[in-house]
């Protein structure tokens, strides 16, 4: 509507303190979201990269990749399930590594694997890695050789990939060998022997039902399994759901706080202006079409204060050290920001319908 | 057809225990492009006649048509479609829209009733120019003086090409030279646009501007 936005832009200070409130929201908001963002991305990387369904686990491991062993045989026994196209056997140790000419020691989760997925290629040769560009953080470079754990077993990083990392500490993806070599070495009581892996990502073939399937697997196993999809195995990382059910509460606290920003806000410009609403009902206006402006000023208002603040962000963005906080703003993240505070700011625009239409053109005399 | 009608029409406010009769059994006929001055002292419910007239209030008991239509049996919905389309209202207190300069002031109104944009800018253009004030369109009406004003506010009420224009005390800001500049520009437009009209005032000197003149005391009517 012409006449709302020729008042925002003839009185825009007028619009200031409710703009500069949505702003300092937006921003929190979006760095809420980014950090929530951040620390799933880091957490869940390795999961996440599996073009296979389901993952299976051993029963007594609590679906913990750390914990689970899968032997041969079991690996045999899920493989001849029907609906099972391939089974991939995935492994994971958490070391330190020393990186060259550094003092701090850069915190990595090996990923032994067997074939490509995701974004990830073939496993590369023996005593060489895949590291994920985060560790570029750590000063370390392609060519770079790490020494892995207590007994220092190099490791040659010979390419970069993209969020192969798990629990928040870098991916270095190998070949199976190569990781359980790493892992025997960093902790002698857990190292596994050749053929046995953590967990398996089973893909299911064209056509079968993955929960179907899942439950196939775990009845053939005698119930020495537990298959679980990719996304429950995700839910199951320890900590994720309590950290994105903790962030998802203050966020929705900040987009209560901008509601009832918004809703003050057009109540108090409402009441004040109970006069110049009434000149307008008394030259024709209707209060469908007041209420239209009102909500108008409400929404441009969000939008600029969230463009505003989305830059801000960005910008502070750049500023933080690479590494130093898993802070991540994706493009979906932002969108659904805005949404939300369109929404939360429709609503608490709603709370002025009522006076409006309550508003006599006989208010314009006198 | 007569521009407006009123029929007995009674109007009684309420403030607290109070009943404050404002206008008591008034009847009045407004012919088609008749001009009719309302003079009467303060409080004598000449504002109140004319927002009734225009849709404004209505009225405790009696009957009003405009341009032959009953408005006191309108819905709010329709009294809306009638104060947009077919009144123009000039308020003793002008109300102009502060943020707004004199060129969208007229605009507004255009806005409201979703008329053609460029007819209404070249009708808006035309009738500040009318009014003299072809070189104040872009000016707020904190930079414009009370006499301004006021035209402007002539203008934002014929807007809509309405029938009827109700005029609330144009003069009485404004000092005798001025104020007959102010009510012949009103007597020109709407006599140029076969309008009726129906001018407030407390000041004698300007009735004979009109065609006729009523006068008002204590919410009666006097011919
Ligand atoms: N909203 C209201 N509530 C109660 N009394 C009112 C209200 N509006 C007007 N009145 C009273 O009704 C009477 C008529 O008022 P009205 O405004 O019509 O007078 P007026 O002739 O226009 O006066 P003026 O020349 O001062 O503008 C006055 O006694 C006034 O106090
Ligand atoms: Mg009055």
């Amino acid at each position: 509507m012409r006449l709302a936005v020729l008042e925002l832009r003839r009185k825009p200070l007028r619009f200031a303190v409710v703009g500069t409130a949505l702003w300092l929201l937006t921003v929190l908001l979006l760095f809420l979201g980014g950090l929530l963002d951040g620390l799933y991305l880091g957490s869940t990387g390795v999961l996440r990269q599996q073009d296979a369904q389901l993952l299976t686990f051993s029963s007594d491991s609590r679906t913990s990749l750390i914990r689970s062993r899968i032997d041969v045989e079991t690996r045999q026994q899920v493989e001849a399930v029907p609906g099972v196209a391939d089974a991939d056997g995935l492994g994971l140790a958490l070391v330190g590594a020393r990186v060259p000419d550094e003092t701090e020691p850069a915190n990595t989760a090996v990923v032994g694997y067997e074939t490509a997925t995701g974004s990830v290629p073939d496993p590369p040769a023996a005593g060489t890695a895949w590291a994920d560009r985060s560790l570029e953080a750590n000063g370390v470079s392609v060519g770079d050789v790490l020494e892995m754990g207590p007994q220092q077993v190099p490791l040659e990083v010979v390419g970069w990939i993209e969020d192969g990392n798990y629990l928040g500490q870098s991916g270095l993806w190998v070949d199976p060998a190569t990781w359980r070599g790493i892992l025997a070495s960093s902790r002698p009581d857990s190292s596994l022997p050749e053929g046995t892996f953590q967990t398996l990502a089973v893909t299911v073939a064209d056509g079968a039902d993955p929960d179907e399937v899942a439950a196939a697997i775990d009845a053939a196993t005698g119930g020495l399994t537990r298959t679980v999809d990719v996304e429950a195995a995700i839910g199951s990382i320890p900590g994720i759901d309590e950290q994105a059910s903790t962030f998802n509460q203050i966020i929705g606290t900040t987009l209560l706080v901008a509601g009832v920003v918004v809703a003050l806000f057009f109540a108090l410009l409402t009441l004040e202006r109970t006069r110049l609403y009434g000149v307008f009902k008394a030259i024709g206006a209707s209060s469908r079409q007041i209420f239209a402006s009102v909500l108008t000023q409400s929404l441009v208002i969000t939008a600029v204060s969230f463009v505003l603040g989305t830059l801000f962000v960005e910008l502070a963005a750049l500023g933080i050290p690479p590494g130093a906080v898993p802070f991540q703003l994706e493009p979906a993240r932002i969108l659904s920001s805005l949404a939300l505070l369109l929404v939360v700011a429709t609503l608490g625009s709603v709370i002025s319908l009522r006076r409006v239409t309550r508003i006599d053109p006989a208010s314009a005399i006198g | 057809m007569s521009a407006l009608v009123l029929n007995n029409v009674r109007k009684v406010y309420q403030s607290g225990e109070d009943h404050i009769v404002a206008l008591d059994h008034a009847s009045l006929t407004v012919g088609a492009e008749e001009i009719l001055a309302l003079v009467g002292p303060s409080g004598s419910g000449k504002t109140t006649l004319l927002s009734i007239a225009g849709g404004l209030l209505s009225p405790s008991e009696g009957e009003v048509l405009v341009g032959g239509e009953a408005i006191t049996a309108y819905s709010a919905k329709q009294l809306t479609d009638f104060r947009r389309n077919s009144v123009g209202f000039v308020f003793q207190s002008v109300n102009l829209v502060p943020f707004l300069n004199a060129r969208e002031n007229l605009l507004v109104v255009a806005e409201f009733s979703k008329r053609e944009k460029k007819a209404a800018r070249e009708r808006a253009e035309r009738l500040l120019d009318e009014l003299g004030l072809g070189h104040r369109m872009n000016n707020l009406p904190g930079q414009l003086s009370g006499g301004e004003r006021q035209r402007v506010a002539i203008g934002r009420a014929l807007m809509n090409e309405p029938a009827l224009v109700l005029i609330d005390e144009p003069t009485s800001a404004l000092d005798t030279k001025l104020g007959e500049q102010v009510m012949e520009l009103i007597v020109g437009e709407v006599k140029a646009r076969n309008t009726a009209a129906v001018i407030v005032t407390h000041d004698q000197r300007m009735t004979h501007y009109a065609d006729r003149t009523v006068a008002i005391t204590d919410g009666v009517l006097a011919a």
